[in-house]
């Protein structure tokens, strides 16, 4: 197979959420601003462009991945998925409605790269402990909710709304992660 | 923050892509799960001509055990390799390790030969791999050569890689029976690079550790099963050999300090799971 | 205590008489969450862009100090895509200086013009048809510098030596004011006890993770500019940016958009950027688009003020504070930006915190550095102040032998005393301290806590308690920055008070409701808590509000105050909704009342139906009463006005100018926070674990639990960053260290535990709903909390933060266990701290030749070439001076350094000097080594002495490695210079560690 002229721009075909979209990239281009500037999907954020704050993770082949990351000549052929098809008849699920409920969001700029990576781990692991939630968390920058709000919206929809068994709030709500 | 130009080449073969690499050489960079090159491209601090992208090539995708070796060729992402059969058996240590190395996101697509070929002297993957005296299996176009991990280490991000060889594979030593393997790592928040990182190997008659983090590459020491004071000696000995850096995050001394204190407890612990 | 987990209210069905349940007060989940999880909320980078939209990247210095010798931007501007290349020449046509808070001959160009002052100060614009394009012309734009002395730390500025960054101000201390409040003299004569302490407060910042976001274009025909930007207020800078654009107000219109990725303050710190963008636009002549990316952000955005504070106070036996003399100096960084020196001014009010001290001796300075240029992040200003204040009260009860908690009991302003004024001019507006505290340590379980330390401490653990009680302020007095000039000065430029909110509800022909305020919310849920304010007041579904949060400076009511700071929203924001509703809807209640034929007292707003008290029949739907406006204005009786639409202006009564006697109430309101941390330390790796956080709040009448969690949870992560992780940090040569999100740590899910809120509800009298902010106080409380537990588990004084590990170990590590004799050869040099120096080494070869042979290798252009790593000639510049290319590279990173090479301190054949610097895309690097030689039995003895510094980007992102990769090049040297005179030598140091290096180096090309 020959290279790709790095001056030249190449169509790039994708899967995404169920659509096929096509468009344009050099090779140098990032999956991330091909999403987003090219295909006009803007639900993918972009935080540091060196994979460390999970603003822009997605599923590349189902698996969570930073877009980053990827160059968008490596997407061709594959299937993206991106924040924009969890919901795609306009019902969030219940993860996204629980985020709702818990307060697990205030600017929203981290919430599409964790929803994209939690719809990949709770596949994986469907009851993660909060411990072992935490730690694929860790994967994600969220500088508003201090994660308490995203950790009760996952244990909530996996079953398990009670976590520490000493810890209440204020309220007398059980609450995961108390200290 | 974006890459500067380069071309892209979709290998499809290990012989495609060294083609490649003899072809252009230093000019040309692997792309594998891009968890350490790509961040790199993004700030610019390497502009290659070229890309050789070699994650879609399913013959470098392979985990084998044999010849006392598990075998991780150069697609294996962190999470196969973590989800690859009997890992906890086959490679305690690597069962330890691997959740260490970096976020559940990015063991997704880093691949564990990347992770050696980045060199990063703080990384788990490399350190793993000098403490279970490993093998790096180094392929050109004309010949493929098997390096000792231990010597594969040069400096920071600088290896014994020829710039038309790639990493066909790396190979962890299996355990001896009754070994005992245990890994710990002090970093500044979970999923970082090491402040230190300590793996011991414990064997009937040797302890064998090493230190990632402090000296500018994995260090391993060998021992005869010593206990108590001699350990201790023995500890700062290699502390003190490894010196450690200041930087923005700790000490030279802290880091000295780790090795002698987190040293001693991963050789307990090998020691205590010995069978 | 609030409910928190009533379902959230909706409307009965309309009965006899429509009721409309509470909805101020209630959880009820956010409104604009849909949007954002399913991916179609709007943030600045995914709007349209005009077309012809150029896209800019910004060139940077990599120096913390230089003079800008020239400029070279031919090649850039050649490249393919490239439109134009601005510089600050282009600032000097188009742009002016910033105004400046003090009086001080500073001048800050929004592009350097002449000067550099800090790492990563913008120097140059490229304009390019792609982001991508814009980057690699910067690449090709040819900077030279003449690099400066830094000033990098506060005392380096207080000790007047250096280098001044502003000349014409002469020294790096730009202001000094001290202010006196009561008779501290006497206070002290009084005392028995005199207790001081010194604290030293980082920089960081909150780093939203959005980073900023510019699009501007300018009108030729009018002289206009418009931007789009993520800029999040204070408003008072857009008077800042239209002066520095030489535009009158009207002619720089400014939007924000509907969402905002975060901003803690930090993106007032976009403003100098929307003026580089408008000058950019003009200069190109086409709509121009910036996004900062992370490495910029964390660069060169913005800080909190590092602050050093020395405090000293009169405390009698039972630990009350009688006086205090308080010294704080902030570090602003390279230019004092508006609206600095607002971090520290903004608590002058409450400098005594939740306590009552009689006397205060105020000294306050300010320092210039070569440090990013400072402005507002959450808690401004207060994570400073109570780091000082809160391990005093910890160090008064160490140094009394008394209990902190009872020092704090003490010191409390009573109850009976509210609303309480403080020294310098605070008025405490409400609340009970005292029973606030001994409800958190009641609800919080402290008596649980303390059996945990007792039984941890005699199991030989380091278990400690900590506590911090601090006042929060919110809504800021606009006046409280001219405190820093004197009387005199203020009188001239005229009086500066207020707080000016603004809203606007109308409605329209169908019955919908429309409510715009002057704020820009960053994802504290304005839209849902407006919502719930105003459809209280007319008796509608939150369905029936329409919160539009997008801003127009041409459009909008606004004024200086407007913006999304000093925690405003709750308490000025939602009230002047609340009175732009209600005054709206007692007009609605005017034309209802003439068509119900009952008087406007009597009109009833609920249930969608406007009706009369007494008699729920005689009633109309609202959307009819709405409609009446639009529909038939001719219908409405002489004289009395449609009620279509109402804009309330409100500033909080007690904000008012600053005294005569430097007296000001620097905000409307103060909420309580009582914080209660325990925290165990490990033995082995001396990181610190949260074992339990117990947090009180008392923030007035709470209108939506929800959100005040939220905030509390938000300020809570973020101190936890700040007290254990988070600093920018800086080496002492002027190199920025923090330049990744691998290197700045902000805490991740498995950093930050859950606190125990709880809350108290005291209404502000002051502001309409009774709200005051609640969103910084953690910010301001809990790094002191933190510090101070740990200060109690180690039986330490504490006095600067981030604690980290080696922090903490530095501070309880016993001398080191010394190395073995059997390692003969010199120790590693290890610099004495942690990132505050150059890089430094020394090291010892022996060369298989004589000095006399070594000596002429150095010499020999075309030898010396040979041993620089990635040189292939040296071009005679003068004597024994050289010019050169070199690449250098660590692994695969690479760059190419123009460099400057030169021997000197010759002394043939025993000594030189080799010295060298150059710049390169990636930065600049410079060193000198001392080499001597020494003849040996196996030719010579080299020992060479390095120091050397490297900036820009390598240093910033690859901080980690420098030092290690800086041996390796001079190894590189060595290992050529040994292999040129005659292969292979013995090594001196470590061995068996470098003879294998030697050796496999030897197999390299």
């Amino acid at each position: 197979m020959p290279s790709l002229n790095a001056q030249t721009k190449h169509p790039v075909t994708i899967t995404l959420n169920d659509g096929t979209r096509t468009g344009h990239a050099s090779p140098r281009m990032l999956l991330s601003d091909f999403l987003r500037h090219e295909l006009g999907a803007h639900g993918t954020k972009v935080g540091c462009e060196h994979g460390v704050c999970g603003a822009c993770t997605i599923r590349l082949d189902g698996v969570a991945a930073r877009a980053c990351l990827t160059l968008a000549v490596q997407a061709d052929g594959r299937r993206v998925d991106t924040v924009e098809g969890l919901a795609p008849d306009g019902r969030m699920t219940t993860l996204q409605d629980a985020f709702n409920r818990h307060h697990a969001l205030q600017c929203g700029f981290c919430t599409a790269g964790i929803l994209m990576s939690l719809s990949d781990y709770l596949e994986r692991v469907p009851k993660p402990t909060e411990t072992e939630l935490r730690d694929m968390l860790s994967g994600h920058l969220c500088r508003c909710t201090g994660y308490a709000g995203i950790v009760r919206a996952v244990m909530d929809v996996t079953g398990q709304a009670s976590g520490n068994a000493d810890a209440k709030d204020a309220s007398g709500r059980k609450e995961p992660g108390h200290v | 923050m974006k890459p500067a130009p380069f071309d892209y080449l979709r290998a499809a073969s290990a012989e495609e892509a060294l083609a490649a690499l003899a072809e252009h050489g230093d000019e040309a960079r692997i792309l594998a799960g891009g968890q350490s090159l790509m961040p790199m491209l993004n700030m610019r601090l390497l502009q290659p001509r070229i890309i050789v992208d070699v994650s879609a090539i399913a013959e470098l995708g392979k985990i084998d055990a044999r010849d006392g070796h598990l075998a991780v060729g150069a697609s294996v992402t962190q999470s196969g390799l973590m989800a690859s059969s009997d890992l906890a058996t086959r490679s305690p240590l690597l069962a330890g390790a691997l959740p260490w190395v970096g976020h559940f996101q990015t063991r997704n697509r880093g691949t564990v030969c990347g992770s050696v070929a980045h060199a990063d002297p703080s990384a788990e993957i490399p350190l793993c791999l000098v403490a279970l005296e490993g093998e790096v299996v180094l392929r050109s176009a004309r010949r493929r050569r098997t390096v000792v991990a231990e010597t594969f280490f040069i400096g920071p991000l600088t290896t014994l890689r020829k710039p038309d060889e790639m990493i066909e594979a790396v190979r962890f030593r299996l355990p001896k029976p009754g070994a005992g393997h245990a890994f710990r790592e002090v970093a500044m928040r979970h999923g970082d690079f090491a402040i230190t990182a300590c793996a011991a190997v414990v064997d009937a008659d040797r302890i064998r550790l090493a230190v990632g983090g402090v000296g500018d590459r994995p260090v391993a020491r060998n021992w005869p099963i010593l206990k108590g004071d001699a350990l201790d000696d023995a500890l700062n000995a290699f502390a003190w050999e490894l010196g450690g850096d200041d930087d923005q995050h700790a000490t030279a001394r802290y880091r000295r300090d780790l090795v002698r204190r987190v040293g001693r407890l991963v050789i307990e612990e090998a020691r205590s799971c010995q069978a | 205590m609030t409910a928190l987990t009533k379902a959230p209210s909706e409307l009965a069905p309309a009965a006899a008489a429509p009721v409309s349940a509470a909805l101020i007060g209630q959880p009820i989940p956010r409104l604009e969450d849909a949007a954002i999880l399913t991916g179609q909320a709007r943030y600045t980078d995914d709007l349209p862009i005009k077309p012809g939209t150029l896209h800019a990247a910004i060139l940077r210095s990599p120096h913390a100090h230089a003079e800008i010798l020239g400029i070279d931007v031919q090649a850039a501007r050649a490249m393919k895509g490239v439109a134009a290349v601005v510089t600050g020449e282009d600032a000097k046509r188009f742009a002016a200086p910033f105004l400046v808070g003090v009086r001080a001959p500073m001048e800050h160009w929004c592009l350097a013009v002449d000067r550099v002052r800090y790492p990563g100060e913008p120097v140059a614009v490229v304009l390019a048809d792609d982001r991508y394009l814009a980057e690699d012309a910067l690449d090709r734009i040819e900077v030279r510098y003449r690099p400066l002395p830094v000033v990098m730390s506060i005392d380096q500025a207080l000790s007047g030596d250096g280098e001044p960054l502003h000349p014409a101000v002469g020294s790096n201390i730009v202001n000094t004011r001290p202010f006196g409040y009561g008779d501290v003299n006497a206070a002290f004569e009084a005392a028995e006890h005199r207790i001081s302490t010194t604290v030293q407060y980082p920089r960081n910042s909150c780093t939203p993770m959005e980073c900023f976001v510019v699009m501007a274009d300018y009108d030729q025909a009018d002289g206009a500019y418009e931007v789009l930007s993520n800029f999040s207020g204070p408003f008072a800078i857009h008077p800042v940016m239209a002066k520095a654009l030489k535009v009158p107000g009207s002619k720089l219109r400014l939007k924000l958009p509907p969402n905002s990725g975060g901003s803690f303050g930090n993106k007032q710190a976009v403003f100098p950027y929307i003026v580089i963008m408008g000058v950019c636009a003009r200069v190109a002549g086409r709509p121009v688009k910036w996004v900062e990316d992370r490495l910029e952000h964390l660069m060169a955005a913005t800080s909190a003020t590092a602050r050093r504070t020395d405090l000293e106070a009169a405390v009698s036996g039972d630990g009350r504070i009688l006086g205090l003399r308080m010294e704080q100096t902030d570090d602003v960084g390279a230019y004092l930006r508006a609206p600095e020196p607002a971090s520290l001014y903004r608590n002058h009010g409450n400098l005594t915190g939740a306590y009552r001290i009689p006397a205060l001796d105020v000294v306050n300075r300010l320092a210039v550095t070569n440090k990013t240029p400072t402005g507002l992040n959450r808690g401004f200003g207060g994570g400073q102040l109570y780091f000082a204040i809160e391990r005093l009260m910890h160090r008064i009860a160490v140094t009394l032998g008394l209990d902190p908690l009872d020092v704090i009991r003490r010191n409390l302003v009573p109850a009976a005393e509210m609303p309480y004024t403080t020294a310098s001019g605070g008025i405490l507006d409400s609340g009970d301290f005292l029973a606030a505290v001994e409800a958190a340590t009641t609800d919080g379980g402290l008596d649980e806590l303390k059996a945990r330390r007792d039984k941890a401490r005699a199991e030989g653990r380091l278990y400690g308690i900590g506590y911090a009680a601090i006042v929060e302020p919110s809504i800021s007095n606009m006046g409280y920055i001219t405190t820093v000039l004197t009387a005199d000065e203020r009188r001239k430029a005229g009086p500066k008070n207020g707080a000016q909110a603004s809203a606007t509800v109308s409605v329209d022909p169908t019955g919908g409701v429309t409510v715009t305020v002057a704020s820009a919310p960053q994802g504290q849920g304005h839209r849902t808590v407006l919502s719930q304010v105003v459809a209280e007041v007319f008796g509608l579904r939150l369905g029936d509000i329409a919160v539009n949060t997008e801003f127009d400076t041409a459009k909008d009511a606004w004024s200086i105050a407007a913006g999304n700071y000093s925690s405003r929203f709750a308490g000025a924001v939602a009230g002047t909704a609340h009175i732009a509703a209600t005054r709206l809807r007692d007009k609605l209640a005017k034309l209802a009342a003439s068509q119900l034929n009952v008087t406007p007292e009597d009109i009833r707003f609920a249930g969608g139906r406007v009706f009369a008290a007494g008699n729920p029949d005689n009633s109309l739907s609202f959307s009819r009463v709405a409609a009446a406006g639009h529909w038939s204005p001719g219908t409405l009786a002489d004289g009395t006005e449609a009620a279509l639409r109402e804009t309330a202006f409100w500033t909080p009564p007690p904000l008012k100018a600053p005294t005569e006697a430097d007296i000001i109430n620097s905000s409307a309101c103060y909420g309580f926070v009582f914080d209660i941390c325990a925290v165990e330390i490990d033995p082995v790796t001396a990181q610190v674990r949260i074992d339990k956080y117990v947090t009180m709040h008392d923030a007035g009448r709470i209108l939506n639990p929800l959100m005040v969690e939220g905030q509390i949870l938000g300020a809570f992560a973020h101190a936890v960053g700040t007290a254990l992780y988070e600093e920018y940090a800086y080496g002492s040569d002027g190199r920025f260290l923090s330049g990744t999100f691998a290197d700045y740590l902000v805490p991740t899910a498995c950093e930050v535990p859950v606190p125990v809120m709880l809350h108290r509800e005291s209404p502000s009298p002051f502001t309409p709903l009774g709200a005051k902010g609640v969103g910084e106080g953690n910010s301001m409380s809990t790094p002191v909390c933190i510090a101070n537990a740990v200060a109690d588990a180690l039986g330490m004084d504490i006095s600067t933060l981030p604690l980290t590990p080696a922090r903490i170990a530095a501070l309880i590590e016993k001398p080191e266990v010394a190395r073995p004799a059997s390692l003969d050869a010199a120790p590693p040099k290890a610099p004495a701290i942690a990132g505050g120096r150059g890089l430094q080494g020394e090291g010892t070869r022996t060369v298989p030749a004589s000095p006399e042979q070594v000596w002429a290798i150095l010499l020999d252009p075309k030898e010396l070439a040979a041993l620089l790593p990635g040189c292939d000639a040296l071009d005679l510049a003068g004597p024994n001076a050289y010019r050169a290319e070199v690449v250098v590279g660590i692994g695969p990173v690479r760059a190419r350094y123009l460099a400057e090479v030169e021997l000197t301190d010759l002394d043939p054949p025993r000594a030189l000097t080799l010295s060298g610097r150059g710049s390169s895309a990636l930065g600049f690097g410079e060193g000198s080594g001392h080499v001597t030689l020494e003849a040996t039995a196996d030719g010579t003895r080299v020992v060479y002495r390095y120091d050397a510094a490297v900036g820009g980007k390598v240093a910033a992102v690859g901080g980690r490695m420098l030092d290690s990769a800086t041996r390796m090049l001079i190894g590189q040297f060595f290992d050529r210079l040994i292999a040129r005179a005659g292969g292979p030598a013995a090594v001196e140091t470590s061995p068996s560690l470098l003879t294998r290096l030697l050796r496999l180096l030897g197999l390299r090309p």
